[in-house]
């Protein structure tokens, strides 16, 4: 199953964090991941949110470049080697990953990562192929 | 359509019989009336009589912008004051104005060449021209007001700025031709996009831009956006406003009105005139202005002469489009940049907004290049990885351009400032 993320791109500047983040607040968009990627120059902020489709309208609106593509999201048991597992199942097949963030669930028994591949079809059949669960939209928003 | 084909279709020697009579008449009244020719002329022992052929003019001395400045600010006037009916000057942001007084005769000489200039657009007595060049000082509103006028269009005087007013009144009143800055243009395109009106439904067909310099890909876009044909007019205040030189429907280099501004190309180190076809400052002398006559003025603008007689039908030598300035020419790392360049290697990329600032400075001894662009979400990407790429992307395109490594920034859409008048592209903080 794919997840569609959401990514903005940020300029290395002040408050601009801030706003984007506020932006989902005003419009009640509730965020279930977040990472950053930083670089010197600039910063691209990525996310998992309650409404995608509503995120990328208010954001854009305010003159933030916006970008909605597909991750695939895993769960696996909040333990020593979880993560471990999973990347071994990719690396196998070699598939290349981009980049990869995680959080924990609410009950606290299972971390949810997000994984981006360089080709996301060849890492869900990796992943399902080693038994490991893909996430689906419904269950990541359960959570 | 041609305004003046007895003017604009002249054979050449018919050109330059009258170009030597009106030099001759100019050298005159500038020596006579002119205190400040009379001296420079009376210093390199030159009269007026030395003036035989058009080729003696490289006698006369050169008029620079410090020479008209030290005027300020009603030194090179030739007549009374009293007989000047209106007056404009530059806008000073290089020091104190330079000052332009316009007889009544001055005024109707520079109608009938803006009446060319529109004429070359397409504008007709039943066309409605939206003149959305800043009234006031600047040369620019009254300039085209006047040679609106004299055609018998409709002028709208918005003048600058309200960019929603101005989509409305364009709207409202079926605007047929825009005038004003490139830049100015591109942002009326890019707020029309936004309030999502459709250009194509616009009566637009044409506009007339000028007043800094622009670039064929800045055309392509303009013409793309708003539905138009864009063309390129030239002039200046010091010589009398916007007028100087017009892009007719070829587009294909600006015809110069050449039986009032009479052209040469310099070199700017050796001060020597060059020949047709070869590149270098274009220096102006008008022929036939009464309030201030200008001789020989150096207008640090690089272009090139051609002639011939046009598609068009006209005969009057035709100029390059402006390249550069002879002193907005940057030199990073001794390496001679124009901002044109830049905007040429930038609007190659496909989903890049022409909105971009070119930011000098020498941190350690060593001139740096930044050249801001605006992202757009063709060029952004949720990998670093391919924002890097975008970005090595567009500095190469520089790089084969200009010959200089420079770094870009990518900066948030909307986050450049945009201008009413005319773009600030380069920010030199060097302090040199």
């Amino acid at each position: 199953m794919k997840l569609n993320q959401i990514s903005v791109f940020l300029e290395n500047r002040k408050g601009r964090l801030w706003k984007a983040l506020n932006i989902l607040s005003n419009a009640n968009i509730n965020i279930r991941a977040l990472s950053i990627a930083d670089t010197s120059e600039f910063g691209i902020l990525r996310m998992i949110v309650s409404d995608t489709d509503l995120a990328k309208q208010m954001l854009e609106e305010s003159n933030f470049v916006v970008k909605v593509n597909e991750v695939i999201a895993v769960g696996v048991s909040d333990a020593p080697g979880g993560l471990e597992g999973v990347l071994e199942s990719l690396n196998k097949k070699d598939v290349n990953v981009e980049y990869i963030y995680a959080f924990v669930e609410k009950k606290g028994e299972k971390a949810v990562v997000v994984i981006r591949t360089e080709d996301i079809d060849a890492g869900i059949e990796a992943l399902k192929n080693s038994g490991i669960t893909v996430l689906s939209e419904e269950e990541i928003k359960s959570i | 359509m041609i305004w003046n084909e007895k003017a604009e279709c002249m054979s050449e020697e018919e050109i330059k019989e009258l170009q030597l009579q009106r030099l001759q008449s100019v050298v005159k009244r500038a020596y006579e009336k002119v205190p400040y020719y009379n001296k420079r002329f009376t210093d390199l022992k030159i009269e007026p009589e030395d003036i035989e052929t058009l080729d003696d003019i490289e006698k006369l001395p050169f008029t620079s912008k410090t020479d008209l400045r030290d005027a300020y600010p009603f030194g090179m006037f030739a007549v009374d004051t009293e007989d000047i009916v209106e007056v404009h000057t530059t806008s000073g942001t290089t020091g104190k104005p330079t000052v332009s007084g316009y007889t009544e005769a001055d005024l109707d000489l520079w109608g009938e060449v803006m009446a060319r200039a529109l004429t070359m657009t397409g504008v007709k007595k039943e066309d409605k021209v939206q003149n959305s060049y800043g009234y006031g000082l600047f040369t620019g509103g009254m300039g085209v007001h006047y040679g609106g006028q004299k055609i018998g269009a409709t002028v709208i005087p918005i003048s600058a700025g309200n960019t929603t007013r101005q989509l409305e009144i364009m709207q409202d009143f079926g605007t047929t031709v825009l005038t004003c800055t490139p830049s100015y243009g591109l942002y009326l395109a890019e707020v029309a996009e936004r309030e999502g009106i459709d250009t194509s439904k616009l009566k637009l067909k044409a506009g007339c831009f000028g007043a800094e310099m622009w670039t064929e890909e800045m055309r392509n876009k303009l013409e793309e956006r708003l539905n138009i044909s864009a063309q390129n007019i030239y002039g200046l205040t010091e010589v009398i406003g916007p007028g100087v030189a017009m892009e007719c429907s070829q587009k294909h280099g600006l015809h110069i009105f050449e039986d009032h501004f009479y052209p040469e190309i310099i070199n700017p180190k050796t001060l020597e005139q060059l020949p047709d076809g070869e590149t270098g400052e274009l220096v102006l002398t008008t022929l036939t202005r009464e309030g201030m006559p200008v001789i020989r003025f150096r207008t640090k603008d690089i272009t090139a002469l051609r002639r011939g007689v046009c598609e068009c039908g006209r005969t009057q030598v035709k100029m390059d489009r402006i390249t550069g300035r002879s002193d907005d020419m940057l030199k990073v790392r001794g390496v001679i940049v124009f901002p044109s360049q830049i905007e040429k290697a930038l609007l190659k990329i496909e989903g890049l907004e022409p909105q971009y600032q070119i930011i000098v400075t020498r941190p350690q001894h060593l001139d740096e290049l930044e050249v801001q662009v605006e992202t757009s979400p063709a060029l952004f990407s949720d990998e670093v990885k391919h924002i890097e790429e975008v970005k090595k992307d567009i500095e190469n395109r520089i790089h084969s351009e200009i010959g200089l490594r420079v770094n870009i920034s990518l900066v948030e859409p909307q986050s450049l400032p945009r201008s009413e008048g005319k773009a600030v592209r380069v920010v030199d903080k060097r302090n040199i």
